[in-house]
């Protein structure tokens, strides 16, 4: 990607629009990292919407009586626990990431 | 009349992958505006966190045209492209609507690019101006800013044994803009998303300049948990602190009904920026931004026509 | 068509026939009446062009900047302060790729304040990453602006010009000049075709930061852009000769196949000095002008071949470089002429500041010292200040 000079966009222009998706900053997570339980989980899309780092998935992928399963991006969350906080059924815990086995 | 979550469009024109900081308060005003877009969109973004954080080339957070020249211009840029748009498509270079938001932080509105902005909102430009709140300089390292609040302790309005923290009131930016006679403005709040979103939405939709001012808790400038950013930018509304509201046509419409006030304590004691007002020595202070807060309150309460106590 | 136009109403004239997308200026003396006049064309629905109204200069420019990245042409004018104030969005302008036409009015600076011509607003810019063009008269104005389009809009260019013309001596005076048709100018200038935009079709980020790893590469090449346009000013230069009978390019010399001493300058004194120049040389004295239409990109290989005969050059600036050992246009002359092994005596004269009149007794004189200097091959003074109480 470190192209010469005459090769680099015109301006410094970024042509590739989203790349940014590449860069992990899921490494930036330090103590823990959010794990929803789809039991508990109600499908209201609070921690969707919240999420400042994009990183709550909506999969097409049917979960009892839901469509929708609610997933983490992990190779971009950072561990903010804004989803946990504001979760009204409590179905997001913050757990150590140590104490997770991935 | 409110739009339901599961109604908002999947898309995302804002990618993760953006280097702002855990809890971003900004990046989620960002991401929550583009859920308002009708059509093709264009962001003219001012120097700030988000700008910085989103492009470090050759990554790009945006999947939809961008652009970022200066701190302190959006507002001019902002009116140079749509000037363009309307002429390429003059001469069928072009083919319909393009919707243009003007992003920028507080220090980017409140003070430097306020010119601009005033001469945005006089040429009427057809322009959606959103301001992301953080209450100061956040990019630079914590400096106060023309909308930081009375009290707060930041990097430039440190809190001393002698002066606790930033002097002055925060700006009435909504009045300022309002006071242009544009047609629509409008305070939101992170923290009731739903509200915030519908705002941004008429703003797309008024025919001309709309200003949006979003509340956008910073916890690295705030001092708070990152955890906490959904409920300070709630919390900061429920205390009076933080009104929200629109000011159609001239005419103010509170978006929340007044109701019982939360205690102002219960916010600042969340924030390392205010830990200092707690404290014995500064009693008067608290009191005095205590009497403030309330005053000011109850002069958008009775701009709105409701009833003050 | 020949008419009557001031410098400034050829720039505006120019403007309009070149069929401008979008204006965004803001007022200043000088350079108040193309403002002015294409204000009224937009009035009496002469033009098409959207004009918008800035509030500042600074956001004049930028303005600018955000409807070029849109892909519109986009033209805009102003003088001393004002192009100060737009300093920063210049190199915006230039690092960005826009190529915005730009007429300078040129003005002194202030403390004092002061609205007439010198070059202090300009050569404080000049390192703004510009293409940048000076006008002797108003038709040297209309035409440069025309051309400044076409070079500004060149696929391997996308830079931005300014061209510069001097406040009242050019921007006020009445001349009588030549305009082309409306169909011609249709004609040398087709309309704009970016190689990139701003819009919805095509998704990019424009301005995004660039840490040390990348902002390099971006910066050189746009210095082979500017250096490379080069072939593109005498192209559109050559072009604009065979289409109107008046051809351009990097400069216009005088007496220059003889010369033993000439006198290089830019904008309207290049006027006095040839017609001094003329005078001297019916006496037998073998002098000459060497006037510069582009100054950035510097024409050095173009200049230096120009010069190779020459004895003496006298470098006349209308700015000052505080603190430097010359003038602006004197410290590109030196560092052109840097290990050239050229054997020239280079003397700088500073002189109009502020508007002060540089007459033809003047110019006179330079060329004297200038002569001299070439017979004694001893240069008295390197630099001397013209028409200042001593």
């Amino acid at each position: 990607m470190k192209l010469s000079w005459r090769k680099t966009p015109i301006a410094g222009i970024i042509f590739e629009p989203g790349s940014s998706a590449e860069y992990r900053t899921g490494d930036w997570r330090i103590e823990k990292k959010p794990i929803i339980n789809q039991d508990k989980c109600i499908r209201c899309l609070i921690c969707w919407i919240i999420c400042p780092d994009v990183s709550i998935n909506r999969l097409q992928k049917p979960y009892g009586k839901y469509e929708e399963t609610i997933e983490v991006d992990y190779y971009h969350c950072k561990g903010c626990g804004i989803c946990s906080a504001e979760c009204p059924v409590k179905a997001i815990e913050m757990v150590e990431e140590s104490r997770v086995v991935a | 009349m409110m739009v339901a979550l599961k109604d908002l469009p999947k898309e995302e024109p804002y990618a993760p992958g953006h280097r702002l900081c855990a809890g971003c308060g900004p990046s989620i005003s960002v991401r929550m505006a583009l859920k308002a877009s009708r059509g093709p969109t264009v962001v003219v973004n001012a120097t700030g966190c988000v700008e910085v954080s989103t492009t470090i080339y050759p990554y790009t957070a945006w999947r939809i045209p961008w652009v970022h020249t200066l701190f302190e211009n959006i507002g001019a840029v902002a009116g140079g492209l749509e000037y363009a748009y309307e002429a390429l498509e003059r001469r069928g270079q072009l083919k319909g609507k393009v919707d243009i938001i003007a992003l920028g932080g507080d220090g980017g509105t409140f003070d430097i690019g306020i010119q601009a902005l005033s001469g945005m909102l006089e040429r009427g430009h057809d322009v959606v101006y959103i301001c992301y709140d953080n209450e100061a300089y956040m990019n630079t390292g914590i400096q106060r800013s023309g909308a930081t609040p009375r009290g707060a302790a930041t990097t430039t309005s440190p809190a001393g044994k002698v002066i606790p923290g930033k002097r002055g009131k925060k700006k009435d930016l909504a009045g300022i803009c309002a006071a242009h006679g544009i047609s629509y403005v409008a305070t939101a709040s992170i923290g009731f998303f739903g509200d915030y979103i519908d705002k941004v939405r008429r703003a797309i939709e008024v025919d001309g300049p709309a200003v949006v001012h979003v509340l956008a808790p910073c916890p690295l400038g705030w001092r708070s948990n990152p955890s906490d950013t959904i409920k300070l930018a709630k919390m900061a509304v429920q205390t009076g602190l933080f009104p929200i509201y629109e000011i159609i046509d001239g005419k103010y419409k509170l978006s929340l009904k007044p109701g019982r006030l939360i205690p102002l304590e219960e916010y600042l004691k969340l924030q390392g920026r205010f830990s200092h007002l707690l404290k014995p020595e500064f009693k008067d202070e608290l009191e005095a931004i205590k009497r403030e807060v309330e005053d000011e309150y109850k002069r958008i309460l009775s701009l709105a026509g409701e009833h003050v106590t | 068509m020949p008419g009557a136009y001031t410098g400034d109403e050829a720039a505006a004239y120019a403007a309009k026939q070149c069929r401008v997308d979008v204006v965004a200026a803001y007022p200043i003396t000088p350079q108040t009446i193309i403002v002015e006049r294409f204000s009224d064309y937009v009035a009496d629905g002469e033009v098409d062009t959207k004009y918008l109204y800035a509030e500042s200069e600074h956001s004049a420019m930028s303005a600018c900047v955000g409807a070029s990245l849109a892909g519109a042409r986009v033209f805009t004018a102003t003088a001393s302060q004002g192009l100060a104030l737009m300093h920063e969005v210049l190199y915006l302008a230039s690092g960005l790729r826009c190529p915005i036409v730009m007429a300078v009015v040129n003005r002194a600076l202030s403390a004092p304040i002061n609205i007439h011509g010198d070059h202090s607003d300009m050569m404080g810019s000049r390192d703004c990453g510009w293409i940048q063009l000076y006008a002797e008269n108003a038709q040297e104005t209309y035409d440069l602006i025309v051309q400044a389009f076409k070079i500004a809009e060149e696929e391997t260019v996308q830079l931005p010009v300014t061209v510069n013309l001097d406040g009242f001596t050019v921007s006020h005076a009445t001349e009588s000049m030549k305009v082309l048709s409306d169909e011609d100018v249709d004609k040398f200038l087709p309309p704009r075709k970016p190689i990139f935009k701003v819009d919805p079709e095509t998704p990019i980020t424009v301005g995004a930061m660039a840490l040390p790893e990348y902002y390099y590469e971006v910066k050189r090449q746009q210095e082979e852009a500017i250096q490379k346009s080069k072939g593109v000013v005498k192209m559109v230069g050559d072009e604009y000769g065979k289409f109107t009978g008046r051809r351009y390019g990097f400069m216009e010399t005088f007496g220059l196949e003889d010369a033993d001493a000439a006198i290089m300058c830019l904008g309207s004194t290049c006027g006095t000095v040839r017609s001094v120049a003329k005078d001297l040389r019916a006496k037998g004295k073998k002098v000459g002008l060497i006037k510069l239409w582009t100054y950035r990109p510097f024409p050095t290989e173009e200049f230096l071949s120009t010069i190779k005969d020459l004895k003496a050059l006298a470098v006349m600036d209308r700015a000052i470089s505080f603190g430097a050992p010359y003038g602006a246009l004197c410290s590109d002359v030196s560092s052109a002429l840097q290990n050239t092994g050229m054997d020239i005596k280079v003397m700088n004269m500073i002189y109009g500041l502020g508007g002060r009149d540089t007459p033809p007794s003047t110019v006179r004189e330079v060329f004297d010292e200038a002569l001299r200097t070439a017979k004694t091959g001893r240069v008295k003074e390197r630099i001397r200040f013209l028409d200042v109480r001593e």
